[in-house]
């Protein structure tokens, strides 16, 4: 880690009275922007709330949070999606590794993932708007999962921006319920978070 | 819904009969309810719980039956005692476990559910029990203890208040990273979540407060739990764990073995903390300490929990660095060497403050840069880079940017450091060494005596604290309370020895300074053991004055008497306008009071009756109290008002003597 703003070169003579040196950085007040954290839990009772309130307590802002197993037994997998400069997320990481039940963090904000998250909207539907919805849907790449005279329901997947997007095109229509599972994220390639933890 | 007949043991016969039918060992002919009281011949007794007819209801039912009265089980366990064959039941694997893990002390107050634990105490006699008079005072006194040994402290509540009391000195000890194992009894296992009587959800009050929790419902599981609370507890960065464990866990027979260390640390895949600094780190510091002109070591409490005193010395010798420490740094390096450059943050000495404003090299070790440490971050040591060894990871970068950090165990990264720093010459700091002697003096002859009441014949509290460690010969355990004596005892005791200095720094805990010191002098009985309080911390916790007297402990506890609250009253005064509300407390005779409880007492309110009120508490074999009545008005000088940074410090205020 280093220090962004603190630039004094080292060995260079103090000089306490003149010249006003520069404020010193405090961490968590850079620029914020959306982090990914993907984190391989044993899979113990309370873990979930050990985290969230873990979150919490030291004021980092969650936007969503999905949780699973994985394909080894009594360990679980949560995909964390935060807000925060860059040495707050760390922060964020790091604290999480304090947690005896917490074996991996690994922020994959700067790699190339998959990143997908599931929504199902039910939309009012009349005749007259439900062909312009289906096309709305078949763009998006959506799945027509319920239909009733009144109302459908789509089930569509994506990034969150795409999810966005899909929701903002049907909102004229009249949403009457929505829900998304929240972010989950793969990294692209061979690598696995998985079996960095075996080694 | 279906109801069953003759199902679990003690349920009434379809006849509708006596009860406890099942419960051996139960007078057979007990009397039925009073006639008119009595169901009429042949109706099925209706069954209230939720699920009747399950294995989960039966037990539901045994449970509130226990919660009643403790029924024939526990009769047969003790009959079992008493002839000898009495089977391992969970309570004692508690008390095997803390055999195990080299507890002698340990602090409680018993209650309901923890009962099973107190009905096998008598068996393990290598086990010393102390009867607190408040859960506070257990946790707080398990704290002393393992602050001055260095080993796990443990206290033990029961259920519901029990548990919540015992909280204050759980997060104490979390948040000055002191090795604890909590242990609270909890409602049966068939109980919890339905608000049972003293039934609180105490796991999910210690989740954010304590380094790990667990609960327990199965005896099976305790003694690999209670071997992973103390191996948490102490590895690492130190903290406390909390250990519920339900009542009907507690007298389940089990005959789980005892985890060795290796199964133990199997178990915690999550749990390897990292001890060794990274080489390259470690050059990379050992270039920054070569280069800089101005550098200072600063020394926290991990320097301590790392028993890393001689490695400090021989660093701070090596390259000629002059040591600041932090409140709970004190006693990390003796105050009379050479190096030693003293308290540092809102209290801290001036001479100090000022190095660590121009140092161009601060190098941290055990320590967390708290806001009482840097003030205004944004002006702390300016011109300073930073080395920041910590052995946890999260508090390297959390409160200032660091531009070396290493993760370690203080005395080993000290260890590895030592031949790659360079040897520095008296003679090449000799500038900046007599630099700081000058500030040293300057401050020393400014901001000593603060309010300067001792010039009127005033009875000051610098002076008091001055005195007891001259009298002691600066060779005892003195635990502070919080406030303005917490501040004048670590500027003016003088401190020699690693763990003498016992303060609760990071939670700021009123009440602390009696209980923690009766876990200080338990843990230490060849040190004597002072307990410094001011009126209003001592109020809080004064009750353990009777456990003193019930253990012999041989607590000295100094009354710092001001008839207020002097921290909040200095506050009001300089931040708030002196707006003095509720800052005027009100005190009982203190000399009646200890007379009460049977502890010897004396008074002093001058000056010259110091000395002789010392000697009195050191001359009584067993706990005694001094009163000392001090000026009301002192303030502790320099202070860092909140928000401003260490360059701001106010070095006194109004009065005549300015």
């Amino acid at each position: 880690m280093s220090n962004p703003t603190n630039g004094h070169l080292p060995g260079s003579p103090a000089a306490p009275s003149h010249s006003a040196p520069p404020d010193r950085y405090v961490p968590g007040t850079g620029e914020v922007r959306r982090h990914r954290l993907i984190a391989l839990v044993l899979d113990r009772p309370g873990v979930l709330n050990r985290v969230a309130s873990l979150m919490r307590a030291r004021s980092f802002n969650i936007d969503s949070l999905a949780v699973s197993h994985t394909d080894q037994p009594d360990i679980s997998r949560m995909t964390i999606t935060l807000r925060g400069d860059d040495v707050a997320v760390e922060q964020a990481a790091k604290q999480l590794y304090r947690l005896i039940d917490v074996l991996k963090v690994q922020d994959v904000t700067a790699e190339t993932t998959i990143e997908n998250e599931l929504a199902l909207v039910k939309i009012r539907a009349t005749d007259t708007t439900r062909p312009e919805i289906l096309k709305v849907v078949e763009l998006s790449r959506g799945r027509v999962v319920d239909l009733t005279p009144e109302s459908i329901v789509i089930e569509v997947t994506g990034t969150e921006a795409e999810i966005d997007g899909f929701v903002a095109m049907v909102r004229t229509y009249g949403i009457k319920e929505l829900v998304r599972t929240g972010a989950v994220v793969m990294s692209r390639g061979s690598g696995s978070i998985e079996e960095a933890l075996k080694r | 819904m279906t109801m069953t007949k003759g199902g679990a043991g003690g349920r009434r016969g379809p006849d509708g009969g006596a009860a406890s039918a099942g419960e051996p060992g139960s007078a057979p002919a007990a009397p039925a309810a009073p006639a008119h009281e009595a169901p009429p011949r042949g109706a099925e007794r209706r069954n209230h719980v939720p699920g009747a007819g399950t294995a989960h209801a039966a037990a539901v039912e045994r449970a509130q039956r226990e919660m009643l009265r403790d029924g024939s089980s526990a009769a047969a366990a003790a009959a079992g005692r008493v002839a000898g064959k009495r089977q391992r039941i969970g309570a004692d694997v508690v008390c095997e476990s803390l055999i195990r893990q080299g507890v002698h002390t340990f602090f409680s107050y018993p209650g309901g559910v923890i009962l099973p634990l107190y009905d096998v105490l008598g068996d393990y006699p290598e086990l010393r029990h102390i009867l607190v008079r408040h859960e506070q005072g257990g946790a707080h006194a398990a704290d002393g203890y393992a602050r001055v040994t260095g080993q796990v402290g443990v206290c033990v509540g029961t259920s519901g208040p029990g548990a919540t009391n015992l909280v204050t000195g759980i997060g104490t000890a979390q948040l000055d990273s002191v090795p604890m194992v909590a242990i609270t009894g909890n409602v049966p296992g068939a109980l919890l979540g339905k608000d049972a009587f003293q039934e609180i959800d105490i796991n999910g009050i210690t989740l954010p407060m304590t380094k790990h929790n667990y609960l327990v419902r199965d005896a099976n599981d305790l003694p690999r739990v209670l071997a992973e609370a103390f191996h948490i507890a102490r590895t690492g960065r130190p903290g406390p764990v909390h250990v519920d464990i339900t009542k009907d866990a507690l007298q389940q027979e089990t005959s789980a073995p005892h985890p060795s260390h290796e199964e133990i640390v199997a178990g915690l895949p999550g749990f390897r903390p990292n001890l060794d600094g990274h080489y390259r780190q470690l050059k990379l510091a050992a270039q920054e300490i070569a280069q800089a002109r101005r550098p200072v070591i600063m020394a926290g409490h991990g320097v301590l929990h790392a028993g890393a005193e001689q490695e400090l010395v021989a660093l701070a010798e090596k390259a000629q660095i002059p040591v600041a420490w932090t409140l709970l740094g004190i006693g990390a390096m003796d105050e009379t060497h050479p190096l030693a450059y003293g308290y540092m943050g809102m209290h801290g000495w001036k001479h100090t403050n000022r190095a660590i404003q121009s140092a161009d090299l601060l190098i941290a070790f055990g320590m967390r840069f708290d806001d009482r440490v840097t003030g205004n971050v944004k002006t702390y040591a300016p011109y300073a880079r930073i080395i920041h060894v910590d052995i946890d990871p999260a508090e390297i970068g959390k409160n200032v940017a660091v531009e070396v950090p290493i993760v370690g165990d203080a005395k080993r990264v000290m260890k590895a450091l030592l031949p790659m720093v360079p040897a520095v010459d008296t003679q090449e700091r000799r500038d900046y060494l007599a630099q700081l002697a000058a500030w040293r003096a300057e401050s020393e002859a400014s901001s000593w005596h603060g309010s300067g009441a001792w010039r009127d014949g005033l009875l000051s509290a610098d002076y008091v604290v001055t005195r007891i460690g001259e009298l002691t010969n600066h060779e005892a355990t003195y635990v502070a309370d919080v406030g303005q004596n917490q501040m004048w005892l670590a500027r003016y005791a003088g401190f020699r020895h690693p763990n003498t200095h016992v303060s609760s720094g990071g939670l700021g805990t009123m009440g602390f300074s009696l209980p923690a010191a009766m876990g200080a002098a338990l843990g230490r009985p060849d040190r004597e053991t002072w307990a410094i309080a001011g009126d209003g911390g001592f109020q809080m916790t004064s009750q353990e004055l009777m456990t003193l007297v019930q253990d012999n402990i041989p607590v000295k506890v100094a009354i710092f008497d001001n008839k207020k609250l002097g921290m909040i009253r200095q506050w009001q005064e300089i931040v708030y306008a002196g707006n003095y509300h509720s800052a005027h407390l009100l005190g009982p005779d203190y000399l009646k009071l200890a007379d009460a409880y049977g502890v010897p007492a004396i008074k002093a309110t001058t000056p010259d009756e110091v000395d002789e009120a010392i000697r009195f508490a050191q001359s009584v074999d067993g706990p005694a109290l001094i009163w000392f009545e001090i000026t009301g008005e002192q303030n502790v000088f320099p202070m860092m008002p909140a928000g401003k940074g260490l360059s701001d410090l106010i070095e006194t205020w109004g009065g005549p003597e300015e």
